[in-house]
């Protein structure tokens, strides 16, 4: 049956990949050089070269929600973005929230409301509802719902998530 | 994802250089739908022109009293741009009903109207595919195809547009404008995107060597009685299944003029002038509605799964233009149908 | 001191979820780290003749490719690649041990690079040609090849003769029942890091709901020493069921790791977890008798499932209704067809989450042809006694359910006929269905290691899925020893802790709680008897069961001026901590039926003309014991209602049965709810005292909250529009045919 043997490389010539890419992102307020393939997305970037694991991978096709940073304060979907567009960009991921070790209010807010579960959405979550409430558009409930819809909790933490940053909105002086 | 190169373009000029130089080349702005599209590796571009820092972002009014939208206003800044909302409500309705507010706030003007199908056989590489690999075969004529077309299909391909935005774009009569090697020229948003027919690899009219730099709107009209209905299988964040944008011009009870384009249907964004001038001069009530949208399906044909998409459309249509003759737009937040 | 029990404490790990340190299995690093990508079969049946993996070792930064040709060691016999919840009938699938394609998607070479993205661009020039077999994948295609179950269910016998009572009754009720295959789609993806640390040692950490599980497996059919290999899983990001067996990504990063002899990540795609496993689908037919005044007569249940050509997958869908519903006539069985896709596993109250839907739905129905309201008709056939066996329950708050349930929702103002409430444009629908699950407990094993600076930590192999394990553990452990919750530390997810079954069956917090109980006994008794030595123990002649743990003391209960400094104690013994570790059975109760029950009450608006459908409203009453934690419950229960809404509205894998192959296997086309279609779900916990099923009372909270809400909303739609389908998901379409 099956043997054991590393498979004979063949001698002709090899496929090359990418040139690397020497870039600079703005992560956290902290100034990072990084050298990505152009085909390194900033998720993998943020993931793989910089070890900030806190953003997730959960479909890698812009469905889930799951990778939401906020890049210039947008939120955006990092793994649909590839990381050498975003050269000299500010990107602030999930680490990069709490302030001196205090929790963002959203946060705090999430715990308060267990607006979570298994914990893996819970990063894009925060992202996307730090972005929601820095947009200013969502004043009512429905508005919440239809513009965190972007972001799939298979927990289905909703109604918490909801509770969660109506709670943050109160305290960010937003109105709920 | 095959090995690309990757360029930054300097300028529109710049841009349309890299792509002249290499067909197999692809501009990328927002990304949303090229990369996905690469990590599948149904789109496999030798190079990646990046045009994202070009300075095609601002949003003007023109001295016909219409708007020059740059290819590379991100969808969301659209939508919420006061100009927009208080003079096309009906585009940002419709933009708004797209996608997610994440993808909105990188999705570019221009990629927007680029968008490919969402039909499953087009991502899977796997299985035959006119539209990915022409001569193929089409996998959806006798496959899964409830999301499928019902307009303006061939024996080639019933895949339908997936955007949002094109259908306002459609009824608001824009047009687009590009920049090629021989200089700039303007397509009407209807001569855009292409029916399959028997060439269904290509959505657009737009050459291999043009760049969009901009979209125009003519000035404004249709400001309050307007709505943008989009039926989906859920509530949020889903293409549609169909979607409708109704735009009136009312004198008294009679409609003055009409603009009535679907998505989720067709090829394109299916506007429909024959049924626009059966609702001109007509009173805005229930029988014009529904004498418009039979109108409109006259030729639809469905096939096994999304038969049920014509009787969906025309009672999409008559609800929609109901609401835009009552003035009481669809809002994208409330999920009840007014 | 506080009691932690039965409070809305905050999760103890909140923290790391919210600020991004938690770390997952595909999150841990190695100076050596090389990661795989998967090449995956592209036929659903045949057999591979030649694979030519040329191109991809061209590529630059490409270190391995392995294949079922050049793969490293693994067993042969099927028995060793059984985990411990493999079903008990076939041979499970053995990763890249063959030339056979059991089915689309199957992986076959794993190719590994020093970045992702360069095995993921190599993995895509593999080359393979194959010979092909004919395929089935479709249930209805293959309806006539069902087969018995070659292990049945023992609980399936039939009482007296439901066909005759079928056709004597005066009211009576058959159709048929259809749930698609579900998938899964735990928001983290399936993920492995083997992390090589030298002389064949291996810590793998692993997207699992079993450390234990998988290292045991790994050991087995990789032929590897028990020493060898580590299991990790400190957080998991969602499991459903679909990591109780262990997945092929941990074989092919391990079998990588050992055959570089490096560090291997393997992280799958979203597309690749649509093979690893899924929801049966599920034919379920339904004959109920009943007399006129609504008791039942005769009740038939039937259900054919899909299983894979390999395994034999089976869960009860049909005994459900001997929890509820008394009836002479019973005829129940369980079938299962092959087709050419991997095996089927639990996924959320398995059995009870399709088999009860049917039920319920068919109870919805008999309701309407008698006339009577449906929570009347199940209170007429309310059965006090577990039907199949004649057992009494430990504790049945379900009439309680019924009654809680419809004060909060306003059942007493619903207008029986179809069609009759409407809201607008909309009509209005309020539907009701029964939940029932069983409540587990199985053998675990918790250890307590108490310092001297009043400090302890609490340890078990278990998981925590995200069902809160980290935090009941902690109140527990807290309530036991007398300590502040913030004093405790809990160690889970990791192979080299005190034994554990896979978390799943809603039977871990129950298990893990009664093991840290007598864990905590033991740490007590250990602390009485040091005490004692003590001069002038005040403590002296007093048994364990007479002391408490309080405030750092150890206290007499009959004189609480009578103590010692735990502190104290420990000094004099000349010890810095106790540690005591005790394993917890299922305590012999003898003869009872161990349930959890609940109701649910749904409100569905729905647009008239168009067919949008909204569940603006849930209200879940759930009869399960003593509740240990009402929050992170409560988010159990309202989480399993999200599910609930998606099973009766969106979600279904769709497969295209011509090239065998799901079309949908990603989450923009697998729908699942999303925030908009959540409104207001109302969970209610029922006072459910249960003096005989553990001495805590508990029962758990993991599966029964999505048992009957597919029901409950199919209900609601067929009283808003008159409409009956009987075929999941409810889309618009089915409202229009």
């Amino acid at each position: 049956m099956a043997r054991t043997s590393t498979a004979a490389r063949p001698s002709k010539q090899t496929i090359p990949t990418q040139d690397k890419i020497s870039i600079a992102l703005t992560v956290n307020n902290v100034e990072r050089t990084l050298q990505v393939s152009p085909w390194t997305t900033l998720l993998d970037a943020l993931r793989d070269h910089l070890e900030l694991t806190g953003t997730k991978k959960g479909c890698d096709h812009g469905q889930c929600g799951a990778c939401t940073v906020l890049v210039e304060g947008r939120r955006i979907i990092s793994c649909l973005t590839l990381a050498v567009m975003k050269d000299g960009a500010k990107v602030t991921t999930i680490e990069g929230l709490a302030a001196n070790g205090a929790l963002h209010p959203l946060q705090q807010a999430f715990i308060d409301h267990d607006a979570f579960q298994c914990g893996y959405c819970t990063p894009g979550q925060i992202c996307s509802a730090a972005g929601l409430l820095a947009e200013g558009k969502a004043k009512t409930v429905n508005e919440i719902r239809e513009l965190m819809s972007g972001n799939i909790c298979r927990c289905g933490a909703y109604p918490n998530i909801v509770a969660a940053i109506q709670q943050a909105m109160g305290q960010t002086g937003e109105k709920s | 994802m095959i090995n690309f190169q990757y360029v930054r373009a300097n300028d529109v000029a710049d841009a349309v250089r890299h792509i002249a130089t290499d067909p197999t080349a692809k501009f990328i702005a927002g990304g949303t739908n090229l990369i996905d599209l690469m990590k599948d590796d149904v789109e496999r571009p030798s190079r990646l022109i990046d045009i994202s820092r070009l300075p095609l972002n601002t949003v003007e009014e023109t001295t016909d009293g219409g708007l020059r939208i740059g290819a590379l206003v991100p969808n969301s800044d659209l939508a919420y741009h006061p100009l927009v909302q208080s003079r096309y409500p009906l585009l940002t309705s419709a933009i708004l009903a797209g996608a997610s507010q994440q993808l909105r706030n990188m999705a570019s003007t221009g990629g927007n109207l680029l968008q490919r199908t969402r039909c499953a056989y087009f991502y899977d590489t796997a299985t035959p595919c006119n539209k990915r690999t022409p001569g193929s075969g089409c996998s959806a004529i006798n496959g899964l195809n409830r999301i499928h077309a019902i307009l303006g299909t061939s024996e080639a391909c019933i895949a339908t547009h997936p955007s949002d935005m094109c259908v306002a774009l459609a009824a608001l009569d824009a047009t687009v404008h590009v920049t090629g090697p021989d200089g700039e020229r303007t397509i009407m948003f209807a001569d855009f995107h292409r029916l399959p027919g028997d060439t269904p690899q290509r959505d657009t009219n737009l050459r291999p060597n043009e760049i969009i730099t901009a979209i125009a709107l003519p000035a404004p009209r249709f400001v309050t009685n307007y709505s943008y209905l989009k039926i989906r299988d859920r509530l949020s964040y889903a293409f549609a299944l169909v979607s409708i944008a109704a735009a009136l011009e009312l004198e008294g009870g009679t409609i003055a003029d009409a603009r009535l384009a679907l998505g989720g249907v067709a090829h394109k964004p299916w506007r429909d002038t024959g049924a626009e001038a059966a609702l001109r001069g007509q009173p805005a009530n229930q029988a014009t509605f529904t004498r418009a949208a039979d109108l409109l399906l006259r030729d639809a044909k469905g096939f096994e799964h999304n038969a049920f998409k014509i009787d969906l459309a025309r009672r999409g249509i008559a609800r929609t233009l109901t609401q835009a003759a009552n003035g009481t737009p669809q809002s994208q937040a409330d999920k009840k149908v007014r | 001191m506080p009691s932690y029990i039965g409070t809305a404490t905050s999760r103890v790990d909140g923290r790391a979820k919210v600020t991004g340190t938690a770390k997952y299995a595909g999150e841990f690093g190695a100076s050596d780290l090389v990661y795989g990508a998967v090449v995956e079969s592209t036929i659903p049946k045949g057999r591979i003749v030649r694979i030519d993996v040329s191109d991809a070792l061209r590529v630059d930064g490409v270190i391995d490719v392995l294949t079922h040709e050049n793969r490293p060691h693994m067993a042969e016999a099927p028995g060793a690649w059984k985990d411990e919840v493999a079903p008990d009938v076939g041979s499970p699938f053995r990763p890249l041990y063959d030339d056979i394609v059991m089915f689309n998607n199957q992986p076959i070479a794993l190719v590994v690079a020093d970045e992702w993205e360069t095995a993921r661009f190599a993995a895509s020039l593999v080359r393979v040609d194959y010979e092909r077999a004919a395929h089935a994948t479709d249930l209805y295609a293959v309806r006539d090849t069902v087969r018995d179950l070659q292990k049945p269910f023992k609980s399936s016998k039939p009482r007296g003769n439901a066909s005759a009572a079928y056709a004597a009754a005066a009211v009576r009720h058959e159709a048929e029942y259809y749930i698609p295959i579900e998938h899964h789609n735990p928001m983290e993806l399936y993920a492995s890091t083997a992390v090589w640390n030298g002389d064949g040692k291996l810590t793998v950490y692993d997207k699992t709901q079993g450390v234990q599980n998988v290292q045991r497996y790994l050991c087995s059919a990789l032929g590897l020493s028990s020493d060898d290999v580590r299991v990790m899983s400190e957080f998991m990001g969602g499991g459903f069921g679909s990591g109780l067996r262990p997945q092929y990504q941990v074989v092919l990063a391990t079998m990588g790791a050992l055959k570089l002899q490096r560090s291997v990540r393997l992280v799958l795609t979203r597309q690749q977890m649509y093979e690893l496993c899924f929801r049966p689908a599920t034919i379920e037919r339904l004959a109920l008798g009943a007399t006129t005044d609504g008791s039942l007569e005769s009740l038939t249940h039937e259900a054919i499932a899909v299983t894979s050509h390999y395994e034999e997958f089976a869960r009860d869908d049909t005994t459900w209704a001997d929890g509820l519903y008394t009836c002479a006539n019973t005829n129940y069985s369980h079938k299962v067809a092959r087709v050419d896709l991997c095996t089927p596993s639990d996924m959320r109250a398995p059995g009870a989450t399709t088999g009860v839907y049917a039920l319920e739905s068919a109870m919805d129905e008999l309701a309407v042809a008698l006339k009577l309201d449906p929570i009347a008709l199940r209170l007429r056939c309310y059965s006090e006694r577990e039907q199949g066996e004649d057992l009494p329950f430990t504790s049945k708050a379900l009439r309680e359910c019924y009654r809680e349930g419809a004060d909060a929702f306003g059942w007493d103002k619903r207008s029986p006929e179809p069609r009759s409430m409407r809201d607008g444009s909309e009509l209005v629908g309020w539907g009701m269905a029964t939940g029932v699950w069983e409540a587990l407990q199985v053998p675990i094993t918790a250890r307590i290691t108490l310092t001297a600076n009043g400090h302890a930590e609490v340890a078990c192999a278990t998981s925590d899925i995200g069902t809160g394990t980290y935090t009941v553990m902690a109140q527990v452990t807290a309530d036991a020893l007398g300590l502040p919750i913030e004093s405790i530390t809990v160690k889970l997810g990791d192979s080299t802790l005190p034994q554990s079954p896979v978390e799943g069956g809603s039977w871990i917090a129950t298990s893990i709680a009664a093991a840290i109980g007598t864990t905590a006994d033991a740490v007590r008794a250990e602390l009485l008897r040091r005490a004692q030595q003590m001069p002038k123990s005040q403590l002296a002649g007093m048994s364990p069961d007479n002391v408490t743990l309080t405030n750092g003391k150890i206290v007499s209960k009959q004189n609480p001026s009578h103590s010692a400094l735990i502190a104290d104690v420990m000094r004099h013994g000349k010890m810095d901590r106790i540690v005591q570790e005790t394993t917890a059975k299922p305590n012999d109760i003898g003869k009872y039926a161990r349930n959890t029950h609940s109701a649910i009450f749904a409100e569905v608006k729905i647009d008239e003309q168009l067919g949008i459908i909204r569940v603006t409203r849930v209200v879940s009453a759930i009869a399960a014991g003593r509740i240990l934690n009402t929050k992170t419950g409560h988010s159990q229960i309202m989480g399993s209602v999200v599910w609930g809404i998606g099973m009766a509205l969106h979600e279904e894998t769709l497969i295209d049965h011509r090239f065998g192959r799901i079309m949908n296997a990603n989450v923009a086309e697998y729908h699942m709810p999303v925030n908009a279609d959540v409104h207001d779900i109302k969970v209610i916990f029922v006072d459910e005292r249960d003096d005989i099923i553990n001495p805590l009372g508990m029962k758990g909270l993991g599966e029964i909250g999505i048992v009957g809400v597919a029901a409950a909303i199919a209900n609601a739609v067929y009283h808003a529009t008159g409409k009956r389908v009987r075929d999941l998901p409810i889309t618009l379409d089915k409202l229009q045919r």
